[in-house]
């Protein structure tokens, strides 16, 4: 199943959920090991200042789409206290010297830290639902693509010239 | 109504408008790029709508196509930002026609041909820009470029956030030119702010309501 970006899908019965090509964008991983239940959701935004996502894409601010993640895995028979967590992204794409400021900007503030931000938003998030953090690729200058099979929880990132890893 | 609101619901005669200002950009754009290379530069029709940023992968062949994006800024009376995108193949030819091997013997994309591409988006920015300024008499400074040779989804996650990603569609005005002789296909994409496409449009004649 495809998880595209803003997007947040879950699912069972060995299924096998990605996301491609991530850039600043933080794929939140998250399922219950016991029950075989997994979710992903792709985060664009570290903050939805409360206004409340669009029907379709409620992966789209980190503040929303953790609540949201963890509600529909209880929801299809994982155990809130089982779920762990792994997260990949948050690159800084571009670096561009002098980039101004757009006030139409939501979530204002230089893009280039965007990647950071979204890391930092959904690792609060995280630890305000005490849900544990297990694994993270995160950071760096480059694009990754994630598989995440729900049968074994772990997590295939690749990437064009960082290769392949498995968390 | 907001510019944003009536964002989605632009009339024939604007998207008329607008691809004529990727036209006439992307055409002065095309002369600087044949005078650079000195080959014949074709440009295509250009497409003028308001889409889903997830769509614009698809345009180089989906999200994990390797792609090189040189990106910059607008600031000035209108705000926005423009995007050189190439297949990773097209910019290899690119850098090729202006490293000799004399200046870069190496493999791929070495910093000198990845600084010459980035030299080449920014000299076509200028052109469409400033062909843009005497169309409408507005302002449009674009900031240095940045360059990144990766996934074209990852480069398009950036360019969405940049730009806002207040609203799901964002207005894309997109130009692909060829040169010929060599394989080349490089896509020019503009992305006026949806909060100032007012101004431009009032500029074309074609205001909105």
């Amino acid at each position: 199943m495809n998880v595209g970006v803003a997007e947040l899908k879950t699912g069972s019965n060995s299924c096998v959920l990605a996301s491609f090509g991530l850039g600043s964008c933080v794929a939140v991983a998250m399922f219950d090991p016991f029950r075989k239940i997994a979710g992903l959701a792709h985060v664009m935004l570290p903050d939805s200042r409360g206004k409340k996502p669009a029907e379709g894409v409620t992966g789209k601010f980190a503040d929303v789409a953790i609540p949201t993640l963890v509600e529909e895995l209880v929801q299809i028979g994982a155990r809130r206290n089982r779920l762990r967590c792994k997260i990949v992204g948050g690159a800084q794409m571009f670096e561009i010297p002098g980039a101004h400021k757009r006030e139409t900007s939501l979530n204002a503030g230089p893009p280039a830290q965007i990647g950071a931000r979204n890391i930092e938003a959904v690792k609060n998030e995280l630890e305000k639902l005490r849900i544990p953090l297990i694994g993270e690729d995160t950071g760096g200058n480059y694009g990754r693509t994630v598989k995440f099979d729900s049968s074994t929880g772990s997590l295939e990132v690749s990437s064009i010239n960082h290769g392949r890893t498995v968390i | 109504m907001t510019p944003k609101e009536s964002g989605g619901s632009l009339s024939a005669i604007q998207i008329d408008a607008l691809r004529e200002v990727g036209n006439i950009g992307a055409g002065n754009a095309a002369i600087a790029l044949s005078q650079m290379v000195d080959k014949k530069v074709d440009l295509s029709v250009p497409k003028a709508s308001l889409q889903p940023l997830v769509c614009i992968p698809e345009l180089v062949g989906g999200p994990e196509t390797p792609v090189a994006g040189i990106y910059l800024n607008i600031a000035g009376d209108c705000t926005g930002s423009i995007l050189l995108l190439l297949e990773k193949e097209s910019a290899d030819s690119l850098a090729a026609l202006m490293v000799t091997k004399e200046m870069d013997a190496g493999e791929g994309l070495s910093v000198v041909k990845r600084s010459a591409l980035q030299e080449t988006g920014s000299i076509l920015s200028g052109a469409y820009l400033s062909a843009l300024g005497q169309l409408t008499g507005l302002l449009f400074r674009p900031s240095v470029p940045g360059f990144a040779m990766d996934m074209a989804g990852a480069i398009m996650d950036y360019v969405l956030v940049d730009l806002g990603a207040t609203e799901e569609n964002v207005l894309v005005v997109e130009t692909d030119f060829t040169v010929s002789g060599v394989k080349i296909l490089g896509h020019l994409i503009l992305f006026p702010d949806l909060g100032t496409l007012a101004t431009i449009l009032q500029r074309l004649g074609v205001p909105l309501e």
